[in-house]
């Protein structure tokens, strides 16, 4: 049967009406294309009217093809789609040629952009007529829904899904929910006790009958796609059976192991080995550190079993893993604070009273190693001058070329905290001020009336060698002052630095594990950085919070929301529709050599044994292509962009060569089909 | 890759004789090189404010500054510089322009590095003695105090010699001098 | 190993002691060190301040004699400057085609050719702390230095700049330290310890210069070294040949010291102190010596002159005098 095909030249305005002689063109093809039975130009086919034109020709001329000459189909391949299918054309019988970002923006010569245009037509419409109708697949979405990290943006995430009713799993790798937030002690610009606003939130998440918190624990394997992943969890084993614990604590008091607190403390910090990362942790149970207690190490001790009044400790405990599936998987993993001994001039680890900000939080924090006052290394001297360093390893074409975003309003932070608890004099030594959000420019004012110094001069080095008169004993902060343009030498008691933050040590791992990517410079890759930041590539995973890069907490919890949102719109519409634009596998052909499986990008072949033949998942299937050409006896087809429809498009691309020599290219399109005929 | 203001020809200059020069355009004046400095005191203007200088086209004032010569080229700048500008092959480039056209003008430190290139254009090695009697001579000679019992020093325990060590392909290396020196002009 | 050897004009004469103990240290770890033929100056800090392609050209000369020389892929430096300027024509030879091109272009006038990249280019202390190793340092150590406090003293140009993302810490670098624990030394941990001494700025702004050593004399003192040891003659000669002068400038006493790391890997492996050179530094080194019983040789009588002829000419020297 004929195919009746529409061809629709857009001007685009004058962006391709001013190389391309749109109407010009339209004629020609419906004067010499085959098959063509409409052929018009209009201003802007992507608007209402455009489209108009075209489910009129379909109701009216029975068009079976239509082929849009406009801009690329990235911009409108859905728009057009979808104007067929509400004119009762299957929306794959539809198909763009893009004449404006490959012809009009490309060429300068007229004459050589209609000869292009007419290329691209030509072969659009001899593609078009060998195109088949497609139905996309469409897949349920499992209700539950995955969130891997609980600092505050998986926590806010959870609890948004878990209100509106859905169920969550919520993953946490420390023995306790809270993250990075939970070891501070202000957040600015309110000045809000962090643990007094992310507490409340922490224990809903625990109380939450539709949350399912899973701490201490790590995603070991995720496979699947999207609506239905399979995701393997390995719940670290505690060493206290959690239906026994009360969480009264006094296996911990009891414990004789006191170790230093790498993690929650960040080194500056004790804890047993026995422990509750702090005191409000979520859940209450307490976990042994295996590598440091006594009875892993030589078998004796055993104190908190002795004392723990419901028998809760177990030594025996094992690894669980559970295999659960779910829906969707958003991941609020979190970020690594920068290793300031990369900057050896900054001294710190080698001068004692050279802090990072986490330490310094750690130290403002009540709950804290000083109980929340300031004091230098020896946890007895109050500090008279402190010193602000920001930009450590941010901003840094040698460790990080990104501004983290936060330190700058850390710094004001730091500054008022060090004035209120110990009347201190604080030097800010910075190279811009970003103070950039919601009453964050009225809160450095207030630093400036509250008398902090700014020095606007990135800081050269950290030293304990005196030089000048009343810097014996101190450290002394060198810089260049740029507003007065003189080196400056500032003695002070402690230097906090204000360190990058960075991607998570196993980002990268993560990422692969997940299937998504991530950036550059570690973090992980949204599907669009300005309009779509919770989105990724991947189907049914969402990215959440600092993972996706620097940002504070109002942005996080932002995103949290945001990615919680899209979550609930997938529960709700309950499928997702798959593309068919995938590719198959003719199991006729299939010889099993399994050279496509390590192919797949998406890991989307299997290989079925006892068929000994590969089999394409088409939910997991993103209609690359690589398998299809890598087949050795061409057993896989890609839909809708078949061997046929290729070649048809070439041949069509051909045109002029066909037109000026004749048989010319009739001979090349037989030399392109394989032996044996097409398919 | 990144191209300097156009209209700006000392800019470009500098961007142009410097290796790895074209990160200058990306200075965020944070003023690490300034701050690092070991001679930075004695400086008229800090590498930092030069480079600002140079942004605005300051030919005059930046080649008469004697900050490129008071560079003692440790290097800290041009390892800590967080945009990768190569800080102190900038100060030689400007020392450079700054000799070509006459700009600087204290004298004492271009005659001490022409001094020094005279005699290795000669004999193809430095010669301490001659160096420093030929320039303490002719540059304020009176406020030497301390080079005379120093020289004497270094004569007696045997490290400073008299006479000048001389290559042997004195010929071949001026050939090849003279070649270069065509080619800065060009 | 065969290594192609560039000495640098200080160590003909004013570091003469560097030389020879350098000499001396690597022919007992087995380096044999094959002087460059007929190499000239580097062109110091001097050349590159003047004209940039002939201070090119002269490093380039030393360069292409050097990568001419039989079997030679290796070139070593004991002097931190030339280090630096043979190691960075070479970088940026590398780096930049057209500059390679310039430089080649002027070498040609003198039949000289230079392939960017065909040497690797040392420094003596990277040579013996990676190729030799500390542990077979203290293999040989004889004397081993105990009692004795030294300041590793690295100064700027031995880690400095960073080209090819050179592996030393500019910062804060250890290899040093951790060779002279090796001899057995009680090494300081002193904050300055890649400050800069000064370079030429002694002869240029004599204040700038005397401040800068000052500053490393009194880090050494504080932190009670007896000895300073470098690994570049231009800070010897700074914080050893002008210690009189900073002590007259600032009204200090300082009187430290300052050695090369091959002297004290010298007197480590039990070698003469007169086979080290040492006798010949401006500030005497006798009492740092003492504590590990060495004595410091007294200088050598310089030849005597001959004595001027009666009437006419003089006669020629007779074989085996002076």
């Amino acid at each position: 049967m004929t195919e009746r095909v529409g061809v629709y030249v857009c001007h685009c305005g004058t962006n391709i009406a001013g190389t391309v002689d749109v109407s010009g063109v339209a004629t020609w093809a419906k004067e010499n294309l085959p098959g063509v039975v409409v052929g018009r130009d209009y201003k802007f086919m992507c608007s209402s009217l455009g489209q108009e034109l075209i489910q009129e020709d379909i109701r009216k001329e029975g068009l079976t093809r239509v082929v849009v000459a406009a801009c690329s189909p990235h911009l409108h391949e859905r728009t057009f789609r979808t104007a067929c299918a509400n004119a009762g054309l299957n929306p794959y019988l539809c198909h763009m040629a893009s004449l404006r970002e490959q012809v009009s923006w490309v060429t300068k010569d007229k004459a050589q952009a209609d000869i292009k245009a007419r290329a691209l037509i030509s072969g659009a419409v001899r593609r078009v007529q060998l195109q088949e109708s497609l139905e996309p697949t469409e897949v349920p979405v499992n209700p539950t829904t995955m969130v891997v990290g609980a600092g505050i943006a998986g926590i806010q995430c959870s609890l948004e899904l878990a209100e509106a009713g859905h169920q969550v799993i919520l993953v946490e790798r420390e023995p306790s929910i809270g993250g990075h937030m939970a070891q501070f002690d202000k957040t600015f610009p309110t000045l809000d006790c962090a643990a007094c606003i992310l507490t409340p939130k922490m224990s809903d998440v625990g109380l939450h009958p539709n949350i399912r918190l899973l701490s201490y624990s790590e995603v070991e394997k995720v496979s699947g796609y999207v609506g239905n992943f399979d995701v393997r969890v390995r719940k670290k084993a505690r060493s206290i059976k959690e239906d026994a614990c009360t969480g009264c604590g006094i296996c911990i008091e009891k414990c004789p192991k006191k170790v230093i607190d790498e993690v929650f403390e960040v080194g500056i910090g004790y804890r047993k080995a026995i422990y509750r990362p702090f005191p409000q942790a979520v859940p209450k149970f307490p976990v042994i550190d295996r590598e440091s207690c006594i009875y892993f190490e030589r078998g004796t001790c055993k104190a908190c079993e002795k004392f723990c009044p419901t028998n809760a400790i177990d030594f025996e405990q094992a690894d669980e893993y559970l295999d659960l599936t779910v829906g969707n998987i958003i991941l609020a993993t979190g970020y690594d604070l920068f290793d300031c001994t990369q900057i050896p001039q900054y001294g710190y680890s080698r001068l004692a009273n050279v802090f990072t900000s986490l330490e310094f939080e750690r130290m403002c924090n009540a709950a804290g190693p000083t109980e929340g006052k300031i004091f230098l290394r020896d946890g007895v001297t109050t500090p008279k001058t402190v010193a602000l360093v920001h930009c450590v390893g941010s901003r840094d074409k040698r460790h990080h070329p990104y501004c983290s975003a936060v330190c700058c309003m850390s710094a004001l932070k730091f500054g008022h905290l060090v004035m209120e608890k110990t009347g201190a004099e604080v030097y800010s030594f910075y190279i811009d001020m970003r103070p950039l959000h919601k009453n964050y420019e009225e809160f450095y004012d207030r630093l400036q009336q509250e008398g902090m110094h700014f020095i606007r001069g990135r800081v050269a080095e950290v030293t304990d060698a005196a030089r000048l008169p009343g810097e014996d004993g101190k450290l002394i902060v060198q810089a260049e002052d740029t507003l007065i343009g003189r080196q400056r030498r500032i003695p002070v008691d402690m230097v906090v630095l204000l360190g990058a933050l960075q991607p998570r040590a196993d980002a990268k791992e993560i990422a692969l594990r997940f299937g998504i990517s991530t950036s550059i410079d570690g973090w992980f890759t949204e599907r669009h950085p300005k309009l779509d930041p919770v989105a990724t590539m991947t189907d049914g995973l969402f990215i959440a919070g600092t993972c996706q890069g620097p940002k504070d907490i109002p942005d996080s919890v932002s995103q949290g929301a945001a990615a919680a949102a899209r979550v609930q719109g997938m529960i709700t519409t309950g499928t997702v529709l798959i593309e068919p634009i995938v590719a198959e596998i003719d199991e006729a052909r299939c010889s099993g050599c399994r050279i496509c499986n390590n192919l797949c990008p998406f890991n989307a072949i299997d290989y079925l044994e006892d068929k000994a033949v590969s089999q394409i998942n088409a939910a997991l299937c993103k209609g690359c292509g690589t398998c299809v050409a890598a087949c050795p006896a061409q057993a896989i087809t890609g839909r809708h962009f078949t061997y046929d429809q290729i070649t048809a498009e070439i041949a069509g691309l051909l045109y002029d060569a066909e037109v000026a020599n004749g048989d010319y290219a009739p001979k090349l399109v037989d030399l392109l089909q394989p032996a044996g005929g097409g398919r | 890759m990144t191209r300097p203001v156009s209209g700006n020809a000392f800019l470009e200059g500098v961007v142009a004789d410097t290796p790895g020069g074209e990160a200058l355009v990306t200075c965020l004046q944070c003023g690490t090189c300034g701050g690092s400095c070991p001679s930075g005191q004695d400086m008229d203007d800090t590498p930092r404010r030069l480079f600002a200088m140079i942004g605005a086209g300051m030919r005059q004032e930046v080649l008469s500054s004697n900050a490129p010569w008071y560079c003692v080229a440790c290097y800290y700048c041009m390892v800590r510089c967080p945009k990768d500008i190569p800080v102190t092959d900038i100060m030689y480039t400007l020392k450079r322009m700054a000799v070509r056209e006459k700009l600087y003008d204290d004298r004492d430190a271009p005659d001490w590095s022409q001094s020094f290139i005279g005699f290795v254009e000669t004999y193809g090695r430095s010669f301490e003695f001659g160096l420093a009697t030929r320039y303490h001579l002719t540059h304020r000679p009176l406020k030497k105090v301390g080079v005379g019992p120093l020289a004497l020093d270094m004569l007696s325990k045997d490290r400073m010699s008299l006479r000048p060590d001389r290559i042997r392909g004195i010929d071949q290396l001026r050939a090849i001098l003279d070649k270069a020196k065509l080619q800065e002009v060009a | 190993m065969r290594y192609g050897y560039y000495p640098g004009c200080s160590l003909t004469h004013s570091a003469a002691p560097y030389d020879l103990s350098a000499r001396a240290v690597s022919n007992a770890f087995g380096l044999q060190l094959d002087e460059v033929n007929d190499w000239n100056c580097c062109g110091a800090t001097e050349y590159i301040t003047i004209n940039k392609a002939a201070a090119y050209a002269l490093v380039g000369r030393n360069l292409a004699l050097a990568a001419s020389q039989d079997g030679q892929t290796d070139l070593v430096a004991p002097c931190s400057a030339c280090y630096l300027n043979l190691r960075k024509v070479d970088h940026n030879m590398t780096a930049y085609p057209k500059l390679a091109e310039r430089t080649n272009e002027a070498l040609a006038a003198g039949g000289l050719h230079y392939d960017p990249g065909s040497l690797r280019i040392r420094h003596l202390l990277d040579v013996i702390v990676d190729d030799v190793g500390n542990q077979a340092v203290a293999a040989k150590v004889t004397r081993p230095l105990r009692g004795l406090r030294v300041a590793p003293y690295y100064g700027c140009l031995l880690v400095r700049p960073q080209l090819n993302g050179d592996g030393r810490n500019p910062e804060y670098p250890t290899h040093m330290d951790d060779l002279l624990s090796a001899l057995g030394a009680e090494v300081i941990d002193y904050p300055l310890k890649t400050h800069c001494c000064g370079g030429h700025m002694t002869q240029i702004s004599a204040d700038t210069a005397y401040e800068l050593i000052r500053r490393l004399l009194k880090s050494a003192q504080d932190y009670e070294a007896d000895v300073i040891v470098t690994a570049c003659p231009m800070c010897q000669l700074n914080l050893d040949a002008y210690q009189s002068q900073v002590n007259r400038h600032f009204s200090t006493d300082f009187h430290l010291p300052v050695l090369y790391f091959t002297q004290m890997i010298g007197l480590a492996l039990g070698m003469t102190p007169a086979s080290l050179g040492l006798g010949r530094e401006i500030v005497s080194a006798a009492a740092a010596l003492a504590k590990i019983g060495a004595a410091v040789p007294e200088p050598e009588a310089a030849a005597p002159r001959r004595k001027r002829a009666e009437t006419g000419l003089p006669m020629p020297r007779r074989r085996g005098e002076g």
